[in-house]
């Protein structure tokens, strides 16, 4: 990548080996990423002025990003599992590289050893979490991933601890606080990356639904704010990302939660996108096969009065789920600009442009998905509370692992609760 | 301060400390960023200032009593009231009973975080900007009502089921804490500053890192706590022992250095800090695993709405024979099993422990500060005598989430009540025909079902 290359050289020149520093000279400012648009757009977009060059490069890697979603959407769980794994790595590669350029530490012994060690343990942690929650009878089959799933906690923090001690024992002299503040760099990036892409992939398993209508929201919320933007902009929305406009904002708001409820309720007919992801122990495959829930069964609606005169319906036929997605796509169209704004201070902050320059016109890729971490995290917390409780075979899991008198005890507690709500005879049972 | 501070450094700057320190420098990198941002951001020429030495707070009295000695031994004075002293208080609030325990935690936590904001706003000249020390403070409460909030909701069921307000609070708690905690991200976000952008991004990482260290951990050490006394106890004064064992084997034996990054540990202070320490550790759980009071999980009696401890000693306290090999005198020895697990958590204590210690140090130095603060006099700040107790609340709760107990039955009971009620019914039935095959149950025939 051209800004790796740059600010190397420049480094290089100045240092004498043992030092980290330049002495007088500022941070360089990672050299603007060299143009590297495919030759074939180039000469098919070589007629128009800059501008409009720019905005149809721009509309054609957005369709063709967006095809390639609706493409593994349809290759099914298991690709996107894989897709978000390698975005993962991808905007953890990103902004380890920054943190690299900004510091000047790739003579740093072990350094990205390190980095993509911590990386490799967190994944390790939070993946081994998910399979054993998912994956439970599979594990419970076989003795090895059985050991694994039971000493799980216990294997995990004994990798970070050794990841932990090389980092203590690479400490050199001269480069104390350079290093702390690349452990510290790498630590906030799992923290964000990391953490977040999982929550996604548990998203995924709540139904395909729950990961894609987000995921669209955030898309349509950016480019509707961008198309507003560009044809009403005029008042600048803040400091921070001068683009912006308030037109942008708000058309981008009402547009998105319209965009919303329709995808919704395109979706919501679909088995496909609807049912958990199971994993199936006998065809060793993921199905998606089920009763849709009463979210996703269409129910009458009475509008209220005002609405009633303005479209002359007395009831509507709705998902119940297109009501969430209106407060789903609010939360993209109000909160997702924060990331946005976050990532674009950060920008500023080091001096960058773009993340890296992956995607002609765009940037990296962690510039296209800025907005959407806090959004899986909201979704995420927003199924957790207002949708379902916890599931039901990891509470089974936890039941048989406790001892027999506590079972027994909690088999009596659920008796009497089962009797009480009239759901079990209230037969006197030999106990 | 700042200001004395600046203009001493800018007028020393050939002083060995700019010189030999490079990575000062560094600094300038992250402070200036070109001439455009220069006012506010740092000063151009100097170099961070170190943090100027703590004045000597050691109390007057002690002073004139250690009047006589040499300053070598009177710093080992010092350093020993002051260790009898922190150990008695130790004593007094174990005495003192659970809530008490949990108060002093989350007062050394909120301390330790403290401490460590104050260095990163030191380091960088952060004072001025603005809403800073507000956001730190307010992720800090956030942090703290997450982890507490899902601890309240674990351990004390009966209580929350019983007032509506807290049934509300818990059932949305996730929900509630992450709202609270985007509102201080988009504050965040919202007081970023033209010139001081880098500065408020290095302050909000450091704050986050300092959380994920001091809250989660400290977090752990309650876990451990409601576990059984014993669980904090005795990882404390292990960590505690194998400090002053090292440092005392050390001091009268050492002689090769351990770690260039801690000049005055030594291989002698390690290796018979390591086996002191498991020596201790071994006849201290015997004598803790004979009281209830230190063995049982504690409780909250809704009922007397208060803590109890009380209970059948579970297997791990009771003792047990054990074989040793053939060619020991004893054929035989009573140990509890636990001592066996304190053989394990005192080798953690001792050999991994020490790294902690020596993060600790390496930041010191990176910061080119001397102690984190200036609380105890001779031993520096609270989190200078805590650096090692964070792995070990760790590895505490992994091991015993790992090997002793499995997960907290009212925990379950609680998840159950929440499912729907086929879900809840069908997994009656698979409760019942498993206790069925384990015999715990009679067999079908004898229920109409």
């Amino acid at each position: 990548m051209g800004q790796t290359d740059g600010s190397e050289t420049e480094g290089r020149a100045d240092r004498d080996g043992a030092s980290d520093t330049e002495g007088k000279q500022d941070v360089p400012e990672v050299p603007v990423p060299a143009d590297d648009t495919p030759e074939v757009l180039n000469k098919a977009l070589s007629g128009l002025s800059s501008r409009w060059k720019n905005w149809w490069v721009r509309g054609i890697l957005t369709l063709a990003m967006i095809s390639f979603f609706f493409f593994i959407i349809y290759l099914g769980p298991m690709v996107l599992m894989m897709i978000v794994l390698c975005v993962q790595i991808k905007c953890f590669h990103e902004i380890i590289t920054i943190g690299y350029s900004v510091y000047h530490s790739y003579h740093l012994p072990w350094f990205r050893t390190l980095s993509w060690y911590f990386l490799l343990c967190v994944n390790y942690f939070f993946y081994g979490e998910t399979v054993t929650d998912y994956f439970f009878t599979l594990v419970q089959r076989e003795e090895p991933l059985r050991i694994l799933s039971k000493y799980h906690r216990f294997i995990s923090f004994a990798l970070y601890l050794t990841g932990f001690c090389m980092f203590v024992l690479s400490l050199v002299k001269k480069h104390y606080r350079l290093q702390f503040y690349m452990f510290g760099w790498t630590h906030v990036t799992l923290l964000i990356i990391v953490t977040q892409s999982h929550l996604i992939i548990h998203n995924l398993f709540e139904g395909m639904i729950w990961f894609i209508v987000p995921i669209s929201c955030v898309i349509c919320n950016d480019i509707m704010a961008y198309m507003f933007g560009f044809f009403f902009g005029r008042t600048p929305l803040i400091k921070l990302s001068p683009k912006k406009t308030w037109e942008g904002f708000i058309g981008g708001f009402f547009a998105t939660i319209l965009f919303g409820i329709l995808l919704s309720y395109v979706m919501a007919g679909y088995r496909y996108f609807v049912c958990p992801v199971e994993f199936n122990n006998d065809s060793n495959s993921f199905t998606v096969y089920c009763e849709p829930s009463e979210l996703f069964q269409l129910q009458y609606y009475v509008l209220p009065s005002v609405l009633q005169s303005a479209t002359g319906w007395t009831t509507v036929r709705l998902y119940p789920f297109q009501i969430h997605s209106i407060a789903l796509s609010s939360f993209a169209s109000i909160m997702g600009p924060f990331g946005g704004f976050f990532a674009s201070g950060f920008k500023r902050a080091f001096k960058i442009k773009d993340f890296a320059n992956t995607i002609p016109g765009h940037g990296g890729i962690m510039d296209r998905f800025d907005c959407q971490y806090l959004m899986a995290t909201f979704v995420n917390v927003y199924i957790a509370s207002f949708i379902r409780g916890p599931n039901p075979s990891k509470v089974i899991q936890q039941l048989l692992a406790l001892r027999l008198d506590q079972q027994l005890h909690i088999f009596n507690s659920l008796k009497a609760h089962l009797i009480e709500k009239g759901l079990l005879p209230a037969v006197e049972e030999a106990a | 301060m700042t200001e004395l501070r600046r203009r001493g450094a800018a007028a020393d700057p050939d002083s060995t400390d700019n010189l030999s320190d490079k990575e000062a420098d560094g600094d300038d990198r992250l402070g200036l960023v070109g001439d455009a941002e220069g006012e506010c951001e740092g000063d151009t020429k100097a170099n961070t200032p170190d943090v100027p030495p703590s004045a000597d707070n050691t109390p007057e009295y002690l002073n004139k009593a250690l009047e006589g000695l040499s300053s070598r031994w009177r710093n080992w004075w010092i350093r020993g009231i002051l260790s009898l002293t922190m150990i008695s208080g130790f004593f007094l609030i174990i005495y003192l009973g659970p809530v008490m325990l949990i108060i002093v935690v989350m007062s050394v936590q909120i301390k330790c975080f403290q401490e460590i904001i104050t260095i990163g706003y030191r380091v960088y000249h952060s004072y001025e900007l603005p809403w800073f020390r507000t956001l730190s403070w307010y992720f800090l409460i956030c942090v703290n009502y997450f982890f507490y909030g899902e601890t309240v909701a674990d351990y004390f069921g009966a209580l929350v089921q019983r007032e509506e307000p807290l049934q509300f609070l818990v059932r949305y708690h996730r929900f509630i804490s992450f709202a609270l905690y985007l509102a201080g991200f988009c504050m965040f976000v919202l007081s970023l500053v033209k010139k001081h952008y880098r500065l408020q991004f290095y302050m909000f990482a450091w704050t986050h890192v300092t959380l994920l260290i001091v809250v989660t951990q400290s977090h752990l050490v309650i876990q451990n706590l409601f576990e059984g006394m014993i669980w904090f106890i005795v990882p404390i004064s292990i960590v505690i022992c194998n400090d002053i064992m090292a440092y005392l084997f050390g001091f009268f034996f050492g002689r090769t250095p351990l770690i260039k990054l801690s000049p005055k540990k030594t291989w002698e202070g390690f290796i018979g800090g390591f086996f002191s320490t498991v020596v201790f550790s071994f006849i201290f759980a015997y004598l803790l695993s004979q009281y209830q009071y230190f063995v049982c999980p504690v409780e909250y009696n809704s009922e007397t709405n208060r803590f109890a401890v009380e209970c059948q000693p579970p297997d791990l306290f009771i003792q047990q024979e054990y074989t040793l090999p053939s060619n020991l005198q004893l054929k035989t020895v009573h140990l509890y099993p636990f001592q066996i697990h304190s053989v394990a958590l005192s080798s953690f204590a001792s050999l991994i422990g020490p790294f902690g210690g020596f993060f600790a140090s390496g930041f010191k130095r990176a910061f080119k500060i001397k102690d984190f603060a200036d609380t105890i006099p001779g031993h520096g700040g609270i989190m200078d005598r805590f650096d090692c107790q964070y792995l070990m609340a760790t590895f505490t709760h992994v091991y015993i989430a790992s090997f002793i107990r499995g997960p907290n039955p009212s925990k379950v009971l609680q998840q159950l009540l929440v499912l729907q009620p086929e879900q809840q019914l069908s997994i009656f039935n698979t409760l019942r025909s498993h206790l069925r095959e384990r015999g715990i149950l009679p067999p079908a025939v004898l229920e109409a079902q």
